[in-house]
């Protein structure tokens, strides 16, 4: 892990810790709804606190959002060039087609990151928020790792490729 | 488990919002999804389920036995339901007419139980009597200046005053005076106001954060409440407010008075604290139950990065497979604190002499433990 990398993941980790302390909040705009209340628009601007911006450079980013009852983590994965951009897009939106059996997971990121997470009080109420924060650590160290893998993977591949196609005009 | 601990009683797989000991401490009611669960305790046995409350149909927020045996119990459905306990053990469930039109958070019968407090999320404290004429209980509202939800209310021993603390960062104190049922004699000398009209505000403290709980110590005429930021704080009749914060920095949901110089909090460490009060004010004196500090956990990680200059194209499907299977961390067994999870409500559980020595806690884990001070 590089040097810059740990305290950035510190720093979110605390965040994190700071921001996943939920309770069960029913909505007090809309009759016997409840709703994570960092989804709506600021109808009752109280019940959620300051956005925290975890930030390593402009291209790895996380932003926290808490409120009362629930905390919307988004997560800019680093993207250096097109072919990273493209395996972002892809993979992070074949979890998102999969996002009710991942329970945390946002459907559609929010605006200029490329993954948002969703964690009401039913999931601190149902798993352990110290591990749900594990997961969360784990999963933006893994995912650079297996972005670049793929992108090494594409590479090998595409050399591979080019290399049996071209060797037809070989003589 | 540590030395601590008197009882810890696994009684439910869902979260405990809130839970209640009977006078005699035999019954403890304990919120469970929609249901109010009715249990008997019996000294070394298990608690067995004498009764089942269904009649709401969103999740119970909070109940509380009077010294009658009523059981109240409001729910996120906008009702309140009082049981009466009959002679076969079942319970008669009366809709008390709230009048409120979003959830009902939290409840507290006044010491007389002849009338209780709901606070709501729709910015009303509504307090609830019995009105023989009509065989009903019906509501007085109390709406100004409330701005936000309520989440905690608590009665002064005196039976008139209230407070309460919500979302809007407000501490207050209003008068729950019900003409027919309380008389002045009760409110004679109090250092808070000289009148006692119903609703009116008597004092008002502006902290910031959201107020999860506030407790009076009535014989001290002081009110401890604490907050969203993980404060401690004690006001008195003159204004004067101190302030601590919990070691770990985690917001507190609940507090209890201990005797006049210590309270006990709970919250998001999932262990009770202690505050004390000394010559240079409010601090913090000790944890109880606290965890010891995890080992790190072995990572079971393998050297998956050696062996992958030799594949040709990255791994094989198998390889992949095996990978995904030791991705998974085996944490060595930690420790931990009996709450596995926040602790929502304190209560005390045994009182010598105005001093708590016991105090019963439930928390989002669905267990009600018991400790010892």
């Amino acid at each position: 892990m590089s040097q810059s990398l740990r305290p950035y993941l510190t720093a979110v980790r605390f965040s994190l810790q700071a921001a996943l302390n939920l309770t069960n909040f029913s909505s007090q705009v809309v009759e016997r709804h409840n709703r994570p209340e960092v989804e709506v628009s600021n109808t009752s601007a109280e019940l959620k606190l300051q956005p925290m911006h975890v930030s390593r450079n402009e291209h790895e980013q996380v932003l926290i959002e808490p409120s009362v009852n629930s905390v919307r983590v988004s997560i800019k994965v680093k993207q250096a060039d097109e072919i990273e951009q493209i395996l972002v897009h892809k993979f992070t939106r074949f979890l998102e087609q999969r996002a009710e059996s991942f329970y945390v997971l946002r459907r559609v990121p929010i605006d200029g990151f490329s993954i948002s997470f969703l964690i009401t009080n039913k999931h601190t109420e149902t798993m352990k928020t110290e591990k749900l924060v594990d997961f969360i650590i784990e999963f933006m160290e893994e995912v650079d790792k297996e972005i670049s893998e793929m992108k090494l993977f594409l590479n090998a591949r595409a050399r591979f490729v080019a290399e049996a196609y071209l060797g037809e005009f070989v003589y | 488990m540590s030395n601590s601990i008197v009882a810890n009683l696994k009684l439910a797989k869902a979260p405990i919002y809130s839970h209640c000991f009977s006078q005699d401490r035999s019954l403890v009611a304990v919120t469970l999804n929609s249901d109010c669960l009715v249990f008997k305790l019996t000294p070394g046995g298990k608690p067995a389920l004498v009764a089942t409350l269904p009649d709401h149909d969103k999740t119970v927020t909070a109940v509380d036995i009077s010294i009658h045996g009523r059981i109240v119990t409001c729910s996120q459905d906008r009702n309140a339901i009082v049981w009466e306990p009959l002679s076969d053990g079942t319970y008669k469930p009366t809709l008390v007419l709230l009048r409120i039109n979003r959830a009902a958070t939290c409840v507290q019968w006044a010491p007389s139980g002849y009338k209780f407090a709901v606070g709501s999320s729709a910015r009303i404290i509504a307090v609830c009597y019995y009105e023989q004429e009509n065989d009903w209980w019906v509501s007085k509202h109390i709406k100004k200046p409330i701005k936000s939800t309520i989440n905690c209310v608590s009665w002064h021993d005196n039976g008139i005053m209230l407070a309460c603390g919500g979302t809007d960062g407000y501490v207050r104190a209003f008068s729950g005076f019900v003409k027919g049922l309380d008389s002045r004699d009760q409110v004679a000398n109090s250092p808070w106001a000289e009148k006692f009209p119903f609703g009116a505000l008597i004092r008002e403290w502006y902290h910031g954060a959201w107020i999860h709980d506030v407790q009076w110590r009535s014989s001290q005429e002081k009110l401890a409440y604490v907050a969203h930021d993980g404060s401690f704080n004690v006001v008195d009749p003159s204004d004067h407010v101190s302030t601590t914060f919990s070691p770990e920095g985690l917001p507190l949901m609940a507090l209890v008075w201990i005797n006049d110089h210590e309270a006990l909090c709970g919250g998001f460490s999932c262990h009770p604290v202690l505050f004390g009060e000394g010559a240079s004010g409010w601090q913090f004196s000790k944890n109880i139950d606290k965890d010891i500090a995890p080992s790190t956990p072995a990572s079971a990680s393998t050297g998956d990065d050696d062996d992958e200059g030799n594949a040709p194209f990255g791994m094989s499907a198998l390889k992949k497979f095996k990978e995904l299977d030791l991705k998974g961390k085996v944490s060595a067994q930690v420790q931990e604190s009996t709450h596995e999870n926040a602790i929502v409500e304190l209560a005390p559980y045994s009182v010598t002499a105005g001093n708590v020595t016991e105090v019963s806690s439930c928390g989002l884990d669905g267990k009600i433990v018991i400790y010892r001070v």
